[in-house]
């Protein structure tokens, strides 16, 4: 019993290891008691501590000063009240204080029902706000992904936290003291000129209005509208996963078929899945790491190992910053997003005789980086059309489909449009964190050996395991590879590699904690890693259930490389669906 | 006043510093400390060399040099003014005074005069609460300092400047 302590909250006896904090305590028995600074996502190591709002605030018997019981360790026979008089009036106070510098434009506000600072408003019937005095003044600053508005900043410092610890971009800080202190980028740069990397896990925590997103619903609306646009979509393989959040269903359930119906609700010519690139990637890619995998068996001392994975923007964002002595090491293969929007407007719009200038590529994406993406100078033609118009989170999607009126429960189940919208199960897990690895050892096995993968489910790289290893033997040769998800661990394995130490030809990269799952565009997951492990486990039954796992089975990719392609790596093929690295670095 | 390109020279001093306390991240406000007394203030420059050298974001260096009120980004005067508003001075109207100095400066506390001539500071208790008002001057003291008087006291100094 030495491990364990007993306890007494609000009259139940509770018996939690030693160590376990007032609050978790507390949630074992069901008692939730209201946080705002504290996250605690224990799965993926990651907690904010500050003790800062004092909203968590219990009395504790024998104690003079209330305690915080986000950080208030257990002790053996302590007496706790979590709702007591004292303490409600406490949090009240506390809640005042807060408001009392917020601007509590909440009709108005972005994050408005989804704001926890809002939520505990309501919660504690905060009908006046006793303190008057003295109001924080910020513009309100806007980047291609990101917008902040500091007015609305509480000093929760979990953007900090994210930023710096589980990042390790470090663009927001805390700056000042006292009443002018504020998060900013380093001498108080916007965002864009700093080295934010648009991740947008700053905005996946932030409890309040201070940190969104840039909206572009009004944008798709007024296209949609317009008679002479030929408007499509395509779908990325985690926003399935979480869109039904926003509509009542439990985290895990994937809601494919309805979200399908939905977009051709909202107008759309072309309902297409980014699953699709997702297989086409898996081709270039793959055939990339085997290219650079023969050449390094044949003996070449120059080919560059590891192969580096390149889907996602955040990453490329962060090697440009920090790693730019070694562009050359990832592939060269854009983006599942961009590949999307380089067949759409160069192969699909000529097969439909479709000019580019009448055609909108829209894509809905569960990330803020891709917005970002889009807008990069070498993804567009000649006159400067993007290959992608413009990117919407998965929260944008949600809220255009409440705002049409669409009732999404009732929706029926409907498929993706052909050609660019059938994929194969390798493509879907692109989503989860290890998933492309997966996706690319299905097929880099069976291109490499010749023979049939008997069991596709590749275990070992999927989880929310920070780094995660794996092998597998090609025909005699034990390919080795790598899994990093959240920056801070691929800085790690990137350092390996710039020391020369890194045992891996493969790694695959995502910036997000769990995957694009768990990305910046995502209904906000404020720290509940319970709902990235659910997602996840909804894209890997959507693929368990396709008929198809293997991207170079996907029917419609072997007919784009017959029909325009070549084969992968083709002179078109780079033209149209590689890309090339700037150095960003200071 | 136009940025000064740091030397190597100095780029030199400053990662000579951070040697000497280990690139220890706790060493922070030390390697400040030290790097401020070189080159009187912290220019963001210098505060990029310092964050490259210990391997720590640039957001980081910035937070702790606006926090101490000790740092400062904006070079001192050539006769940097300390007004103290301490509780004897503060009593006695060191608040007029100093609005005087900031009017006859046109610079707020904290800042530096366009020319470099004058930085204007606050502080607490110069230990000559019986000369209350009190303002110091580089090392010289003014003590029972009256806003009539700041405007002759500052044409000392362009005086001994034009000399």
């Amino acid at each position: 019993m030495e491990d364990n302590v007993v306890l007494y909250i609000d009259n139940h006896t509770v018996v939690v290891p030693v160590g376990t904090t007032i609050l978790e305590a507390a949630k074992e028995i069901g008692i939730e008691i209201p946080s705002l600074c504290y996250m605690n996502m224990k799965d993926l190591c990651i907690t904010n501590l500050p003790a800062s709002c004092r909203i968590c605030v219990v009395e504790i018997e024998g104690r003079k000063n209330l305690a915080p019981s986000c950080a208030t360790r257990c002790e053996q026979g302590m007496k706790v009240k979590t709702s007591s008089l004292r303490v409600l009036n406490a949090r009240r106070i506390v809640l005042e204080l807060i408001l009392s510098d917020h601007p509590t434009d909440c009709l108005i506000c972005p994050k408005s029902g989804k704001c926890d600072l809002q939520r505990l408003a309501s919660r504690f019937k905060i009908q006046e706000i006793s303190f008057k005095g003295e109001q924080s003044q910020y513009e309100v600053e806007s980047s291609p992904s990101i917008i902040r508005d500091m007015k609305k900043c509480i000093y929760c410092r979990r953007c900090e936290m994210m930023c710096n610890d589980v990042q390790t971009v470090g663009a927001l800080g805390a700056v000042n003291r006292g009443f002018t202190s504020t998060i900013s980028p380093a001498f108080r740069k916007d965002l864009k000129d700093s080295e934010c990397t648009y991740c947008g896990q700053c905005v996946a925590v932030c409890p309040v209005g201070a940190l969104t997103e840039v909206d572009h619903t009004n944008r798709l609306l007024r296209d949609l509208a317009d008679p002479s646009k030929t408007v499509i979509v395509q779908t990325a393989p985690a926003v399935r996963a979480a869109l039904g959040e926003e509509f009542g269903f439990p985290p895990g359930i994937s809601v494919t078929g309805k979200m399908v119906s939905a977009l051709r609700e909202l107008g759309f010519a072309k309902v297409f899945d980014t699953d699709f690139a997702a297989d086409l990637t898996i081709m270039e890619e793959g055939s990339e790491l085997l290219d650079r995998l023969t050449r390094f068996l044949d003996g070449d001392k120059d080919v560059c190992l590891p192969i580096l994975t390149s889907c996602c923007p955040a990453w490329v964002n962060f090697f440009e910053h920090y790693f730019s002595d070694m562009l050359d090491i990832p592939s060269t293969a854009r983006s599942p997003q961009q590949m999307f929007g380089s067949i759409a407007k160069n192969y699909w719009a000529e097969l439909m005789n479709i000019p580019r200038e009448n055609l909108i590529v829209v894509s809905i994406m569960p990330c803020l980086a891709k917005k970002y993406e889009c807008a990069r100078e070498e993804f567009a033609d000649a006159g400067g059309d993007p290959d992608v118009n413009y990117s919407i989170s998965t929260r944008e999607l949600a809220n255009l489909i409440k705002r049409a009126n669409i009732d999404f429960n009732a929706l029926p189940e409907e498929d993706f449009d052909t050609p660019l919208g059938e994929s194969t199960g390798a493509g879907v897990i692109f989503g989860a964190s290890g998933g492309v690895m997966e996706a690319a050892l299905r097929t880099a096995y069976e291109l490499y050996t010749g023979e049939t993968l008997k069991n596709v489910d590749f275990k070992e790289v999927r989880g929310l395991q920070g780094i995660k290893k794996a092998s597998v033997n090609l025909k005699g040769f034990e390919l080795k590879i790598g899994i990093a998800h959240g920056l801070g661990n691929a800085r790690k394995l990137l350092e390996d590699i710039r020391e020369g130490k890194s045992e891996f030809h493969a790694i695959e990269i995502m910036a997000c904690p769990g995957g694009c799952v768990g990305g910046g565009g995502q209904p906000l997951h404020h720290g509940n890693s319970i709902l990235l492990k659910a997602r996840s486990n909804a894209l890997y039954e959507e693929d368990y259930n396709k008929p198809l796992r293997k991207s170079h089975e996907n029917p419609y990719i072997i007919k784009l490389y017959e029909d325009y392609l070549g084969k992968p790596m083709s002179e078109k093929a780079h033209h149209l669906l590689h890309t090339h690295y700037f150095n960003k670095s200071e | 006043m136009s940025e000064v390109k740091l030397s190597q020279h100095k780029i030199d001093q400053i990662i000579a510093i951070c040697d000497e306390h280990h690139n220890k991240a706790g060493e922070l406000i030390n390697i400040l400390h030290k790097t401020q007394g070189l080159l009187g203030y912290l220019p963001a420059d210098v505060q990029k060399v310092i964050a490259k050298k210990m391997k720590i974001p640039v957001s980081k260096v910035y937070g702790v040099v606006t926090f101490y009120s000790f740092f400062t980004m904006v070079p001192k005067g050539k006769y940097p003014i300390s007004i103290c508003m301490g509780t004897a001075c503060y009593v006695k109207g060191a608040e007029k005074v100093l609005d005087e100095l900031q009017s006859q400066l046109g610079i707020k506390v904290g800042e530096t005069t366009p020319d470099g001539l004058f930085s204007l500071d606050s502080l607490r208790c110069v230990g000559a609460c019986g000369l209350a008002p009190v303002v110091m001057i580089g090392e010289k003291v003014y003590g029972r300092l009256t806003p009539e008087r700041v405007k002759d006291i500052l044409a000392e100094y362009y005086l001994l400047d034009a000399l």
